[in-house]
């Protein structure tokens, strides 16, 4: 098997993501594509940090681990500040939705333009 | 491996079922799904760190989008695609993952990362900070400016959340349309 297999499942899958992004007049669908973008994007340096045979970057007080077994943790800390800002940035989208959809009573972005006024 | 592999074709799964089906509820479930599945895959590669945050934040997503997608007529709605996008989407995003496959061969290959820059972390974080997690040694002393940054853009975000979604004031509503008119 190829050694990047997992690099491609994960492009494909933010592939989805994007293509919802184009593809839909459903809002809610749309924001549904920004946050599988988002994870796949996540997957992907967490995916590129892994060391094979690797250990979880925590010391021991018993137990001695070598520094050099242990899988990338700089990939880990900054994916963790990026989990929380999509997390904070798909609640917005959703707050946009749902007065969007008070405005003009319905989900669909091509009919929103039909609709101003 | 296989886990890693099976699991991923879990998210794709999810992914597609969360972006064809019809019923809007049942889509939020699928993205609820993926994300489960990709906090399982964090433990894998181990992060449990990360996985922990995920399982957190997948969560409350999925409550925030139920709560968009409650009602039953708003539910069972579908609007259809968009013909011009779906087919430009799917050529050039054929082409991208293409030429991601031609890219990747740049990489170090999964399961040997680069550690060039970051094997200063594990060798220094005991000693220089005290920390015995790696991981919060990082986020909480090295980059803690990264922190303070997340921090700010979280209480932003929550401050505009309540800024849209504050119903507005009947008064003001009559003012706006005083100054249409």
């Amino acid at each position: 098997m190829n050694a990047y297999m997992p690099y491609i499942l994960c492009m494909i899958l933010f592939s989805i993501g994007i293509y919802a992004i184009l593809s839909k007049r459903n809002i809610i669908k749309i924001i549904l594509g920004v946050v599988i973008a988002e994870y796949a994007v996540n997957l992907m340096l967490v995916l590129v940090a892994y060391k094979v045979g690797g250990r979880s970057a925590i010391f021991s007080e018993t137990q001695v681990i070598l520094p050099e077994s242990m899988v990338d943790p700089l990939p880990h800390a900054l994916v963790l500040t990026s989990i929380v800002i999509g997390l904070a940035t798909t609640a917005f989208l959703i707050a946009l939705a749902i007065r969007l959809y008070g405005k003009y009573g319905t989900f669909d972005i091509t009919r929103m333009r039909e609709l101003r006024g | 491996m296989i886990e890693l592999y099976v699991l991923l074709g879990l998210m794709i799964a999810g992914a597609v079922i969360a972006i064809e089906v019809k019923n809007l509820l049942s889509a939020v479930v699928a993205v609820g799904i993926i994300g489960l599945a990709l906090s399982i895959i964090f433990l894998l590669l181990k992060a449990p760190d990360v996985a922990l945050t995920q399982i957190v934040v997948e969560i409350v997503a999925v409550i925030l989008l139920i709560r968009a997608t409650l009602h039953r007529e708003i539910a069972q709605k579908s609007y259809g695609t968009r013909p011009f996008g779906a087919f430009m989407g799917i050529l050039f995003l054929g082409l991208a993952v293409v030429a991601a496959i031609v890219t990747f061969n740049d990489l170090s290959p999964f399961g040997a990362p680069l550690m060039t820059i970051s094997e200063f972390y594990p060798l220094n974080a005991v000693t220089g900070t005290g920390a015995i997690n790696v991981v919060s040694s990082i986020i909480l002393d090295y980059r803690a400016y990264d922190t303070l940054g997340e921090a700010t853009v979280l209480f932003t975000a929550v401050i505009g959340v309540l800024a849209v979604m504050r119903s507005p004031g009947k008064k003001n509503e009559e003012d706006l349309q005083e100054n249409h008119e």
